[in-house]
Order: C-alpha cells, then structure tokens, then sequence
C-alpha cells in the first residue's frame, strides 16, 4: 500500500495549529482574546519548565532510553539553589554551578547503571528517584533557603510578552538541536537507540552517547529546577513530584513524533508536543474547565496523537508477493526506481567494455548519460 | 572471466569452529584472489555464513590462520575487518532505516571539520561513491527506509566502498532482488573487480554463481569439498558435490496395513504476502516431505495452512469442505496441528511444567475437554518415553528432544487430523528422532495426513512419501518416494541437468523460469 510519509515534525506541528485553532474559537466564546499579550505570554511561561524538562527527556528516549528521575532531580536543584544563594546575590553563580555540577553527576549515575550495569533505563532511573526522594525527605521538612531578587527576575521578566525563561529554553533547543545534527556524539546516539548492534558493527562506541544523553538529560532537569526555584523563591522538596514532570516530559516527547523506542525523532517535533500541552492547559484554564477534566483532555490528546504515529506501520517482513512485492517502498517506488536501475547497469557494462576500470571518468561519464536519459 | 592468474588477496588455512561442542567447520582453506569473484556455495547449514562471519571477524575461529594482504591477522571485532579492507554486507540488513544514506555510509566515521560533522563533505563523498557505481537515482540525503530492498543493498555495497574495500564478501545479495535489480547487482560486482577488488558472493542460486564467479569453493557439512574454476565445473557436478553423504541415520519403514487414502486437506491457488501458487494435496496416510532451501517460504507455507499467517488468495479444502483458517485457533478447531521450527519461542512455555505444556491447546481451544485430556496425557507422555522427572517438572530443565515430545503430546491430545511438522527433528538427539518418524508412521497408519518441512535431505527422502520442493514462495517441484538428493538439491536451486548447456551463455534465463529475459529489459531500455 503506498503510503505518503510525512516527516513527524510536520505532523506535531499541523496538530498545534489544529489545536491553536480550536482554542482560539473556544477562547472567543467566552469572550476573551487567546492572542492577547497576557495570554501569550501565559502559555510561553507554561512552557518554558516542561520545555526543558522535555529537551532532555528527548536526548534519552532518542538513546531508547527513559528518565523518571527527573522530578527528583529538579526539587533537588531547587533546594540546593535556593540554600546555597540564601538571599544573597553574590552567590549566585557558585549556587548554579554547584547545582548543575550535582545534577550532572546524578546523570552520570544514570548513564553508567543504564550501559555499564546493563539495568533498564526506566527501573535505573526509578531506583535513583527513590533514592533521591529518601534524601530529600530526610535531610528538608519543607521549604528551605532563599533566593534574591535578582535572580527571581529570570522567572518573572521577559521582552514583550516573551518570558526570558522561554527565550533560554529556546536557546538551548537549538544547541541541543545543533549538538544532535552536527556531532558525532549526536549521531551516533540515533545509532545506538536505533540498532545498537548495526551501531557497535559499524564501530560506534555504544556507551558513551547514551551516558552522554542521561547526564545532559540530569542537567536539563536541574535548570528546570533553577526555573523554579527563581518562580518560587524559595526551594522546594516536592516541587518536581507535584508538577509530575517525568511522565509528562514523556508524554511531550512521544507527542512530538519521537519513537518510544529510540532512534527517530526531533528536538522541535518534542518543542511542539510541550507547546501543545501548554496551549490545552492554557484554554482550559481560561474557561475555567473543572481541573480532573483537563487530566481526562490531557490523557486522550496523548492517546490520539500517539495512535496517529502508529498508523505508520514498522514492516517487519517483506512480502514477496501481492502489493508492495519485495520493497520495502512499494510498487510504486519500485517501479519508478526500475529505469534508472537498468540505465546504470547498462551506462556501467559500457563503461567497462570502453576503457575497464581505473578511468573514472568514462564511468562518470556513462553515469551522466544514464541519468540524462531518465531524464528525457 | 580473466585467464590473468591475480596475486592473492586473502587467504585462510584450516579454519575450524565449533558452537557448544558441536563443530561447525573444520579444516577449511580458502584463497581469495585480487579482482576475482569467488563463489562460495553448500547446502543449508553447509558452514558459509560461519566462514563469513569468520572472516569478517564476527566470530573467532577455533583454529587456523587468516591472511589478509600478505600479514597474518586476528580481527577481534567487525570494524577492525572493515578497517583493513575486508568488508562483509550480510545478510540482514546493517542500516539505520530511520537515517540518511550519507549517515549510514559514514556511521561510525563521520567527517568532522572543527569539531563537528562536516555534513557537506560527508554527502558529497557519498554522492561521489554512488557515481563510481553509476548510481545517480540515490539521494544521499534521503532516508534508507524509504529506499527500495536494492537501492538499500547499493548503500550497502556503498559503505563498504567507503572503508577502501580490497575484499567485499555478500551473503546472498539477491535474496530480495527482482531481475532488473539482479542485473544492476552483477554490473556492479563487475566495476568492482575491474577495479581490483575481489568479492566473495555467497548464493544459492547457482545461475548466479556460474554468471558471475571467476572460482567457485564448495562446502559440504562444514567441510571443504573443492576449489574450481567456474569453467571446470558445471551446475550439475557442483550440485552433486554440494551433496551425498553414507546414510546414516535410520528411517523406520511404513507401518504395516498404512494405505494412501482420499484426500484430507487440499489447497488450490493458495497464496498469501510470502506464498504464491500453492495447489497441495494431503491424503489420509501419506507423509508428504517440503524441501528447499532455507528462505524459500516453507514455513511461511505452514504458517499459511495453520492459519498464522493465513491465506489471502485460494481455496482450502478439509475433508472435502471448504475451509479458511484465519487464525492459528481456527485451524486447531478445524483438526489440525503445527509442530513449530522453533521450539522454545513457540512450541512451549518453557517455565511451565510438562503437564501444563501437554494440556495447552486443549485448554485453551478446547476448554471443555480438558479434564478428559489430563486423563489421556500420562499414557501419551509414556507411549512418547518423554523421560522427565514427573510431569510437574518445568520443560525448561528438560533436553531438546524430550521437549520436543512435549510438544507432540500437546498436539496428540488433541486428536489431530492433519499434523504439520516443521523441521521436527532439529536439535534433537538420534533417539527422540527416531521417536518422532515413528510417530509420524503411526499417524499415517491411523489415516491422518502428515506434512514434513525439513532440511536434512536424508530425513526428507527417507521419511516422506511424496516430496515438493520449494523455490521463491512457490512450490517448484514435486518428486517421487526415493529421490536423489541431488534431485532435491537442484529443484531447490533452479538447476536442472539441461541447464549445463546453459552455462556458455549467462545472460539466459533460467529455463522454465517464466520471467521475462533480464538482459532483454536492458537493452531495451538502453540508448
């Protein structure tokens, strides 16, 4: 059956403007504006933690495998942030630092139980939630530290009606973005949530991608927690757990067309699942709709979309008989593929027979005559 | 094709392995020679893939040494093959659908310039490769997974070019090719080795072989037979010594009183993604054998008739109603039986008891019956000798062939009334074989109709009544009780004894072949 294949990006994003759409009309009908400033600046706001929270999610689920301890990881930066400046500005950059540094490390942690241990991403980083959240409980009874004025101002400024928090969140998509398509670390991660076994035959070391990817991950989640810590002012021990940023940083994930599985996906398609939350949570905020209902709308945008993506079939055998015979493209592109091949074997048999082989250029040229004459 | 004698590229000397005790090859030499195409041909499990996987450093030999451009080398691991010049493209696909063909071509290897991937290098040097191969109709910005089976096989091919191939072996590169794709394939082995680099073509397809090899190395259980000069042999002899072994092994004769009766299952133009064409008549008391090679769509054509992977196209006929088995329950309630290829994924659940095992069908199919059935399955597990410690012992524990008459209890409890079996004696002790061709002996005396997929050509011609061979999905062949093994061999191959005369011309078509001739699309098309 022929297909047309849409780049899954393209999809997540038809579904926001879909969704946009409708918001917009329902937004209308009570009789406020969706496009007003407040609002949008409302929504961009709403993104920005689960943004980042979801950028490094994207970076593991990519390695095939998964990060639940993200929650804990962000109360944790919360708190180590917010009692290392106590109130004071010139703590500032140490307090972000050391946060960083200790969510880098937890990641680390992740990463090497997840390749060296050989344990399931989704039980390595359960285990290391739990452990975290025994830490948090033991060592906070609540709230802790305070953090100064300046640094609450990331969270509360913006330019126009574009929150600062967003503008860092959209940065750092697109180093993320960069590192993915232009390093071979970036490559070489698809390859490993792909087919680890193709990647280890093609000589890709298989461990250091995906160690790479959790502790990025671990420090996406830390400057969540900086977020908000600088929203809250102070630090907060259960902060990650309430928001319930580890499912729904998943949930954003395979919204924005990345296989569960690893090894396809993008950073904008996982930008867009986040700005589709965000739109819904926003217009269902704005109506003022009952909060178990908009889990209930949460949950079937989810669902939806996902069976959409699984529509595309994964062809497990080919079939060699009856529609599609032996490609995997289909008739069709065999068909359209069927002249050129028999050009080029006929260009490289004349190209043998003139000159034989080291004359590359007789069986350039042969090759440009074969594909001239698809061509005409 | 050349009479020039090339130096030596490749060499190994006594090459041997084994898996688990169990040697696969041994004493295997082969010399590769620069710019040849060196074919390398044995039946099913004959030892080629090992020999590849060998030599592309996959696996270790036990024993035995691997030149490789004059230096005695040791690969521990794929990549340093490929990095030396000898590349494998195997069987299976080693691609990343979900990625670009310029990725897949530099995985691993990635051009950097400051740093970061010089992407513009990475797709003009893979562009520059295709066109070495007359390639133009291949993006190399597009994804793999969209390309068709041939085009992803040229990246492939490809990818290896771009490790600076001396030695490219294939592991039956048209496994999935239609003509046109098999003609693209040859003019580019013929590029390569007019450039000096030699291949090594594993096929089955013996047209191939005598169309493209300069040598032709032949193995049989996973031992050297001979190295030739294409021209010296012809795909008659090279059957015959891919072939023949003393029989060893004891077949029981039919049981007294079994007659061939009227027919019990019959199809007609059956067909699904995988089979076409299949009219097959199963009668009361006969053993039919299904040979071919491996690929060849046997299972696929048990797995048609069982209802797994059901018919699309055709008529079945049980007994002589008609009937559509479109699930595996299906098909049990209609009386039959599969005795799957592959015991452990699909014939048990392996940490059940032997009880739990014997009742499965009957449980689940036919509820109703059960406490008769656990009734009946002590005297089956005692008529079978399943030695085990009590049938509350988990089958895992078990050795394969008492599993494997785990498995036929399963089945017999349930009374059928046309047993399949696929490959049933695989991995099974000489005993419990016996065991099995007893059984099915007696299900033939009981007027049941038994179908035997098999590999081993003694056990085929042994055991079956009636052999059809499989080529391509189809059923290509049908031969009597006591054929030769070459018989089968050639059937499952495309050769025929008339195809010597053939051999002068390799851009023939296969005789009886229906396909239109591959050369004649060619020059049809061409300027």
């Amino acid at each position: 059956m022929k297909r047309l294949r849409i780049d899954s990006t393209v999809i997540v994003l038809a579904i926001l403007v879909l969704v946009i759409a409708i918001g917009a009309i329902l937004v209308a009908t009570v009789g406020r504006s969706f496009f007003s400033p407040g609002n949008i600046r409302d929504i961009l706001t709403g993104m920005s933690v689960l943004g980042l929270v979801a950028i490094g999610q994207t970076l593991v689920i990519l390695g095939a495998s998964l990060d639940l301890s993200v929650t804990y990881v962000m109360s944790l930066a919360s708190l180590i942030a917010a009692t290392t400046m106590n109130g004071n500005p010139a703590n500032i950059p140490w307090a972000v630092t050391l946060t960083l540094l200790v969510c880098a490390g937890i990641g680390l942690a992740n990463g090497l139980i997840v390749t060296v241990l050989k344990v399931n991403g989704f039980i390595a980083t359960l285990g290391v939630g739990l452990i975290l959240q025994g830490v948090l409980n033991t060592s906070f009874q609540g709230s802790a530290g305070s953090v100064p004025w300046a640094f609450q101002l990331i969270g509360a400024t913006g330019i126009g009606p574009v929150p600062i928090s967003t503008l860092i969140m959209i940065g750092l998509a697109v180093v993320v973005w960069w590192l993915l398509g232009r390093t071979r670390t970036g490559a070489h991660l698809f390859a490993v949530g792909g087919d680890p076994e193709v990647a280890r035959l093609s000589g890709v070391r298989t461990k250091p991608p995906l160690i790479v990817a959790h502790v990025l991950c671990s420090v996406f989640a830390g400057l969540a927690g900086l977020l908000l810590a600088s929203r809250l002012g102070v630090g907060s021990p259960t902060v990650g757990q309430q928001g319930g940023y580890a499912l729904l940083s998943i949930a954003a994930v395979v919204l924005g067309g990345t296989l569960l599985l690893g090894g396809r996906g993008s950073i904008w398609g996982t930008i867009g699942g986040v700005a589709i939350f965000a739109v819904v949570d926003n217009v269902m905020s704005v109506m003022q709709v009952n909060p178990f209902l908009k889990d209930v709308v949460r949950g079937v945008v989810i669902v939806a979309a996902v069976a959409v993506y699984s529509r595309r079939a994964i062809v497990r055998r080919r079939a060699r008989f009856g529609p599609g015979g032996t490609r995997t493209g289909g008739d069709a592109a065999a068909a359209a593929a069927a002249p050129d091949m028999v050009a080029a074997a006929v260009a490289l048999e004349a190209g043998a027979k003139d000159t034989g082989a080291n004359d590359t250029g007789a069986t350039d040229a042969a090759a440009t005559d074969a594909g001239g004459e698809v061509r005409s | 094709m050349s009479d020039v004698v090339r130096d030596t590229v490749l060499r190994a000397e006594g090459i041997g392995k084994s898996f688990f005790g169990v040697t696969v090859l041994s004493g295997i030499d082969l010399e590769v020679r620069r710019g040849e195409v060196h074919g390398l041909v044995g039946e099913n499990g004959a030892g080629k893939s090992t020999l590849m996987k060998i030599l592309a450093g996959v696996h270790a030999p036990d024993a035995g040494e691997v030149w490789f451009e004059g230096e005695r080398v040791t690969f521990t691991h794929p990549r340093q093959a490929m990095d030396a010049g000898l590349v494998t493209v195997f069987q299976e696909f080693n691609l990343l659908p979900e990625r670009t063909v310029a990725q897949n071509v530099f995985l691993g290897r990635e051009p950097r310039r400051a740093g970061f991937i010089d992407r513009r290098a990475m797709i003009s040097r893979t562009r520059e490769l295709l066109t070495e191969l007359g390639v133009t109709f291949i993006e190399p910005t597009a994804r793999v997974g969209s390309l068709t089976v041939a085009e992803q096989q040229i990246v492939e091919i490809v990818k290896a070019l771009s490790f600076d191939a001396r030695v490219i072996s294939m592991d039956e590169p048209t496994a999935a090719l239609s003509d046109h794709e098999v003609e693209l394939l040859y003019a580019i082995v013929r590029t390569l080795t007019a450039r000096g680099v030699a291949v090594i073509y594993v096929s089955h397809r013996l047209k191939e072989i005598f169309d493209l090899c300069d040598r032709i190395t032949i193995l049989k259980d996973g031992a050297l037979v001979s190295t030739d000069d294409a021209d010296a042999l012809t795909p008659g002899e090279l059957v015959r010594r891919m072939v023949g072994r003393p029989i060893q092994s004891y077949f029981p004769e039919a049981i007294e009183g079994t007659t061939i009766g009227g027919p019990r299952l019959e199809l007609r133009g059956c067909g699904n993604d995988q089979v076409d064409g299949v009219d097959l008549v199963l009668r009361a008391g006969e053993i039919v054998g299904v040979g071919g090679l491996q690929g060849s769509g046997r299972t696929e054509l048990v797995e048609g008739i069982f209802g797994v992977h059901g018919f699309t196209r055709g008529t079945v006929q049980l007994d002589g109603r008609p009937a559509r088995f479109g699930s595996a329950r299906s098909a049990v309630r209609g009386g039959l039986a599969l005795v799957t290829e592959d015991r452990k994924a699909q014939g048990l659940a392996l940490a059940q008891s032997v009880l739990d095992n014997a009742l499965l069908v009957v449980r689940s199919v036919f509820a109703g019956r059960t406490r008769a059935a656990r009734a009946r399955v002590p005297g089956i597990l005692s008529s079978l000798e399943v030695s085990a410690r009590g049938s509350d012992q988990e089958v895992r524990f078990l050795s394969g062939g008492n599993q494997q008459k785990v498995v036929l209890a399963k089945w017999l409890v349930t009374d059928p009334q046309v047993v399949l079996f696929d490959e049933p004696t695989r991995g099974i002790d000489v005993g419990a074989k016996i065991a099995v061709y007893q059984l099915m002996r007696e299900l033939a005396q009981a007027g049941r109709a038994v179908l035997m997929v098999s590999s081993e050509l003694p056990e085929l011609i042994g055991m079956s009544d009636r052999i059809v061979v499989m080529r391509d999905g189809r059923l290509a062949a049908e031969l009597p009780a006591g054929s030769a093994e070459h018989e089968v061999l050639a059937a499952a191959t495309g050769t025929t004894e008339a195809a010597d005369d053939v051999v002068a011309d390799p851009r023939v078509a296969e005789p009886g072949v229906a396909d239109p001739d591959p050369s004649g699309v060619g020059k049809g098309d061409a300027p």
